[in-house]
């Protein structure tokens, strides 16, 4: 009696191992190969800026210097100018994207929030040059003729708006970033804040919340580590753009604290300069600028991580 | 099916053999010259069925480079290259040979609403505008030189390269040499640390910064001012005279030049002496190796080159280019014997 079933246990089990064990190893190479680039980016980075980093050492983070002829380098006015566009570009993306992304899942119409979440998903595919084209031919004329001169007027004793209005620069370039930010945060904020469960929304509405109070704060909170996540995701997109940013930031090395001024990014000045750069030390150095941007991600990104640990409740089944 | 899939093919493999057979030869360089290399090569093409030639104007940096790592067949660039580039080059098994092809010149163009006249710029006013001494347009060292002429009291926006430039190395060449600050603080290279200013890449990034800035000044070569309509201004020149950048005033700047001509053509011709020439004027060269490893390409290299010193000259006048000298022309053609 026992042998019989012991018998068809085995014949069954051993089909559906292989295929598991087969699947397990193909998705465990492919994870593995991932690990295995970005490391190995690293690595290269590491390797191919070693003539910079002997010849420059630590002073390379500090210092203003770019000078091709005596061969001195410093990557303080990229890091600058990459940090200070980011910045304008969240600060000018997470109310619109948010806002935008609370409208199309919350209060709009589903029709109507399917249509826009189209054409904005749209928005996100069109290729940096593009952007950075319009923006030119647009976004320039205006900014130097109408709203610098008016940011100018209105805030011309703070340090960060004097300087003549050239129209290209750090708020300009800022602004095309956030331009090209907004639909990465739309596009998943809302998909965070459609996937709230019902239950809750009911649940605040039953005991007497008004439709903004039910929508931020019962909605808005639950989605949180989404929002966090596309407002990350739009981050590293302004961090490493380079098209766009490159022909409306004016191309100037130098630090500046006026916004109406020009200036530089890491990735601007990659995509420039690396083609020609000759010698040993100058390509090495623009090697150095991507490791260094790769760190500022990495830190940024250690950052979030570290604020969506402290700010989720103890005991919640979230990681 | 069968027979109307291998029809196919077979027209496919029947099509594309006047393709295949076409020789390609791949240049990249300055984009000083570009406009004439590419009507150039464009013409050589059409009179010479099969050989293609693609140039592309990505700055005389890159053209250096190109032809030193030899991605290219052969490269161009206006900043003639230095006994250390050449070092580095032979040391990869590449020695390099300068033809030069044409002059030109490389002007101060500008955009300042309401001055539709031609400006004159001595060579302290231009130095002192790129290094940042000389702010508004209305300064004194700039109207001296300009009376009748209402120039405003606004900053002056700089413009200049930011790739490896030829045009770049011209440019800093005749500042360096027209003043001692300038020559001590940036000196002259093809790309330099820019005490003031804008960046653009290539010429035409120069000139589209300037057409779009108010109140600008970039430097860019002749023909990109001339068919962009934007007013450029003439520069004073060794003898004191105000000259405009043409044909004629490039062609007696090499005059000099062209009677002491070293045997590997590389010579600066900016700020030379001559009663009508025009300061910043400069040869461009095609750096081509001395051994090219494909039998056909050299033979159609050698070819283009004669073509080039030949027929190719008689085009330069209509793209504001200046034409060779003629002892200039035959001391080349020795060269090309050299290419192997």
């Amino acid at each position: 009696m026992a042998t019989p079933a012991a018998v068809q246990t085995a014949k069954v089990k051993a089909p559906a191992q292989t295929g598991d064990i087969v699947a397990r190893f193909v998705v465990l190479f492919f994870a593995v190969v991932l690990l295995a680039l970005a490391v190995l980016l690293v690595i290269e980075l590491f390797i191919g800026s070693a003539a910079a980093r002997h010849s420059l050492g630590w002073g390379f983070l500090t210092s203003s210097k770019w000078n091709p002829v005596s061969e001195e380098f410093g990557a303080l006015p990229f890091i600058y100018g990459t940090v200070i566009t980011s910045s304008v570009a969240l600060l000018l993306s997470i109310p619109f994207g948010v806002g935008a992304a609370i409208f199309l899942s919350e209060l709009a119409p589903a029709g109507v929030s399917n249509a826009l979440t189209f054409v904005i998903e749209l928005l996100a595919a069109i290729p940096s040059v593009i952007y950075g084209l319009l923006a030119i031919f647009t976004l320039v004329p205006l900014m130097r003729t109408t709203i610098e001169p008016a940011l100018k007027a209105a805030f011309g004793f703070l340090p960060f708006f004097q300087g003549p209005a050239l129209g290209v620069g750090y708020l300009t370039a800022g602004l095309v970033l956030a331009i090209m930010t907004i639909p990465f945060i739309i596009s998943v904020s809302r998909e965070s804040l459609l996937a709230v469960p019902r239950d809750q929304r009911e649940a605040a509405l039953a005991l007497g919340a008004t439709k903004w109070e039910t929508t931020w704060q019962i909605v808005v909170p639950y989605a949180k580590l989404g929002i966090l996540g596309s407002i990350f995701l739009g981050l590293a997109r302004a961090l490493g753009e380079t098209m766009a940013v490159t022909m409306v930031i004016g191309n100037d090395p130098r630090v500046h604290a006026s916004l109406l001024a020009s200036g530089y990014s890491i990735a601007a000045v990659i995509a420039n300069e690396f083609a020609e750069a000759n010698g040993t030390i100058h390509p090495a150095a623009l090697i150095e600028l991507g490791l260094v941007l790769f760190g500022v991600t990495v830190v940024i990104n250690a950052f979030a991580r570290l604020m969506i640990i402290a700010t989720t409740k103890k005991g919640s089944k979230r990681p | 099916m069968r027979t109307v899939s291998w029809a196919l093919t077979g027209l496919l493999v029947v099509g594309t053999a006047p393709f295949a057979a076409a020789q390609k030869i791949n240049a990249c360089g300055a984009s000083f010259p570009a406009p004439i290399y590419q009507k150039w090569f464009l013409e050589y093409g059409k009179a010479h069925q099969g050989v293609q030639i693609n140039y592309e104007a990505n700055g005389s940096g890159g053209g250096k480079k190109g032809v030193t790592d030899g991605t290219v067949d052969f490269g161009a660039s206006d900043m003639p290259m230095t006994d250390k580039e050449l070092a580095d080059a032979a040391a990869k098994g590449r020695k390099l040979l300068h033809f030069p092809t044409v002059m030109g010149a490389v002007v101060p163009s500008y955009n300042i609403p309401g001055v539709t006249q031609d400006l004159k710029f001595s060579p302290e006013a231009l130095a002192g505008i790129y290094l940042g001494t000389i702010k508004k347009w209305n300064d004194p060292v700039i109207a001296k030189d300009n009376a009748g002429v209402k120039l405003p009291a606004e900053d002056i926006v700089v413009v200049h390269r930011t790739d490896g430039s030829g045009t770049t190395f011209v440019w800093t060449d005749y500042l360096s040499k027209v003043s001692p600050e300038w020559k001590s603080k940036v000196g002259a290279n093809s790309a330099v640390s820019w005490p003031v200013g804008l960046g653009g890449p290539q010429n035409a990034g120069v000139m589209g910064l300037v057409k779009q800035q108010p109140n600008s000044i970039g430097y860019v070569e002749l023909l990109y001012a001339s068919q962009n309509k934007v007013p450029y201004g003439m520069v004073k020149n060794s003898a004191g005279k105000f000259i405009k950048g043409s044909v004629d005033s490039v062609t007696e700047a090499a005059a000099g030049a062209a009677k002491d001509m070293p045997k590997d053509f590389r010579v600066s011709i900016t700020n030379a002496p001559g009663a009508n020439s025009y300061p910043i004027s400069s040869f461009t060269w095609l750096l081509v190796p001395e051994k090219i490893s494909d039998p056909a390409k050299a033979k159609e290299i050698k070819a283009m080159i004669r073509w080039v010193l030949t027929d190719g000259q008689k085009e330069c006048p209509a793209l504001d280019y200046a034409p060779l000298p003629k002892n200039v022309v035959s001391m080349e053609m020795k060269q090309i014997d050299a290419v192997q």
